[in-house]
């Protein structure tokens, strides 16, 4: 993760016309959250991920993660590689608690 | 961006909720002349990896203040004071057992704190299921704490960070310390990656990696890291508001506000396998073995879905309470780590017990006299 210097904010935050965009569907997120959450100190992907919920959801960022991370450094004026991505999580697709629980039964059946 | 300083009077070292609820307390009183250094970024370590228990009950009777001060003065007016809503829910905690082996175990947890003065009692499986009618028949009996909840971190510690910078602080991420120095006796150097800062005070809260830190100025408390897990569910309808642990130690977890079932534990394994501290994916058999746990309790949970799974590392301290504490053999340095995976529900109390001690010497509010660096001896 590059080095930033966070600081509050000295100018008032400039809402944009395009602010009620839907960047997460699972989590109903818009681009004006993002930028807000921005504005008001979130500096890395998953800090505005953990803040927002966008990308939590049942895609797990799978849809929005790129959208959303090119908002915050465009916003920050950084590149989205400085700012990390969300990091993609076992499972891959939603599996149940019993399939997980089963894990050494499955196996030996196998 | 204004112009860059590198020095300061408090140098925080580490950005988790220890860092911003300090860090707060410090701008509340007027002290924002502070910079918090953090490798990664806020709520990097534990701070975000956590499954939100704010907890009074089975704890150790030496930080047992502050877990009290903090349910008792801070969380309930937390969400007002930071201005966001952190999610805390106050509705008990239900620690259960299976046998008669179990019960013993709660027995004497329940006898230490009720010492103390903390409400806690032993009940019933049936009490317990009318308190959380999901439970299945085999549970025998649990401890109950009414004024047990959980919250959650990842808010938590985001909004005293957001706060803190509201009220002035700087927060650089990005930057590693590699190490402290002394100038004239006192600790006034902090070397980084980003070269060096320099302050009146450092506060070393940097989780399990703060032990290599101290020793940088001869400081050594017996700290090591110590994997932990969490898996989180599909969001599913309302079933229960306690937080649930349990004797045997399989799991320990709640359901949020959001409507996902939050269970963490671990395998029993993690202290004798090989580690790299730096991975943060999950191992293959810890995931099922908190799913089984959950399974022998909440056989009602079958059917529903894990979408996420994440480890941390709790910075386990030998006799499992942290030290929070200036160090008299490097005067001008404060440690706070040690937490032992269950510093999140203190924070808030942690963070104003260190800001009266880089304030005014000592911390008065709360009793944290218990918790001192040179509490370890050897055994022989
Ligand atoms: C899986 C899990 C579940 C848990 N469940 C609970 C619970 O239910 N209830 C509860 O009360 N507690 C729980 N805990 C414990 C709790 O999360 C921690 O005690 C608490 O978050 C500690 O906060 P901290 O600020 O001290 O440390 P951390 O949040 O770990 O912060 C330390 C920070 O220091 C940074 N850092 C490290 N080295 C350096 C360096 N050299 N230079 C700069 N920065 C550095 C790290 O990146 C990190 O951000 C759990 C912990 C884990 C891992």
């Amino acid at each position: 993760m590059a080095k930033i210097i966070r600081r509050a904010p000295e100018t008032a935050f400039v809402p944009q016309p395009d602010d009620d965009l839907i960047i997460c569907r699972c989590e109903e997120v818009t681009k004006g959250d993002i930028r807000r959450v921005v504005h008001a100190g979130l500096s890395t992907t998953n800090e505005v991920k953990r803040w927002l919920r966008c990308g939590m959801g049942l895609c797990q960022g799978q849809t929005c993660q790129r959208n959303f991370q090119g908002i915050i450094a465009r916003e920050l004026g950084v590149s989205p590689a400085d700012i990390g991505r969300i990091t993609g999580r076992s499972p891959v697709r939603p599996a149940t608690i019993t399939t997980f629980a089963h894990e050494v039964t499955e196996q030996k059946e196998a | 961006m204004s112009i860059e300083t590198k020095s300061a009077s408090v140098i925080i070292v580490g950005g988790g909720i220890v860092a911003c609820a300090t860090a707060y307390n410090l701008a509340k009183r007027g002290m924002n002349d502070v910079i918090v250094l953090e490798k990664a970024e806020i709520g990097n370590g534990g701070s975000c990896r956590n499954a939100g228990g704010v907890r009074q009950s089975a704890r150790d009777v030496r930080e047992l203040p502050l877990a009290m001060y903090a349910v008792g003065k801070i969380w309930p007016t937390l969400s007002d004071e930071l201005g966001c809503d952190v999610e805390y829910v106050q509705k008990g905690n239900l620690r259960l057992g299976l046998t008669e082996a179990h019960r013993k175990t709660l027995e004497a947890h329940v006898a230490k704190s009720t010492r103390v003065g903390l409400e806690v009692e032993m009940i019933e499986g049936d009490d317990a299921r009318a308190i959380c009618p999901a439970m299945s028949e085999e549970v025998l009996c649990a401890s109950w704490c009414p004024t047990d909840g959980h919250a959650n971190p990842l808010k938590t510690t985001l909004a005293f960070y957001q706060r803190a910078l509201q009220m002035g602080v700087t927060f650089v991420t990005g930057v590693t310390v590699t190490g402290l120095r002394k100038v004239r006796g006192r600790v006034r150097y902090v070397d980084t990656d980003d070269g060096t800062y320099e302050a009146d005070q450092v506060l070393l809260c940097a989780g399990y990696e703060s032990q290599g830190i101290a020793e940088t100025v001869g400081v050594e408390i017996p700290v090591v890291p110590r994997r932990n897990e969490v898996l989180v569910t599909e969001m599913c309808p309302h079933l229960f508001d306690v937080m649930i642990g349990v004797a045997g130690g399989e799991f320990y977890g709640g359901q949020t506000e959001h409507g996902s079932f939050v269970m963490g534990g671990n395998n029993g394994l993690e202290a004798f396998c090989s580690e790299h501290h730096d991975r943060f994916s999950t191992d293959s058999i810890t995931a099922p073995s908190i799913a089984r746990g959950i399974l022998k309790y909440f056989p009602a949970l079958e059917g529903v879905k894990i979408i996420r799974t994440w480890a941390g590392y709790y910075d386990a301290c030998a006799d499992v309470v942290p030290v929070i504490d200036a160090i008299p053999e490097a005067p001008g340095l404060v440690c706070a780590f040690g937490f032992s995976g269950h510093g999140f529900g203190i924070a808030p109390a942690t963070g104003l017990a260190l800001s009266e001690i880089l304030l005014d010497g000592a911390s008065h509010t709360i009793d944290v006299s218990a918790l001192t660096y040179d509490r370890f001896a050897a055994k022989g």
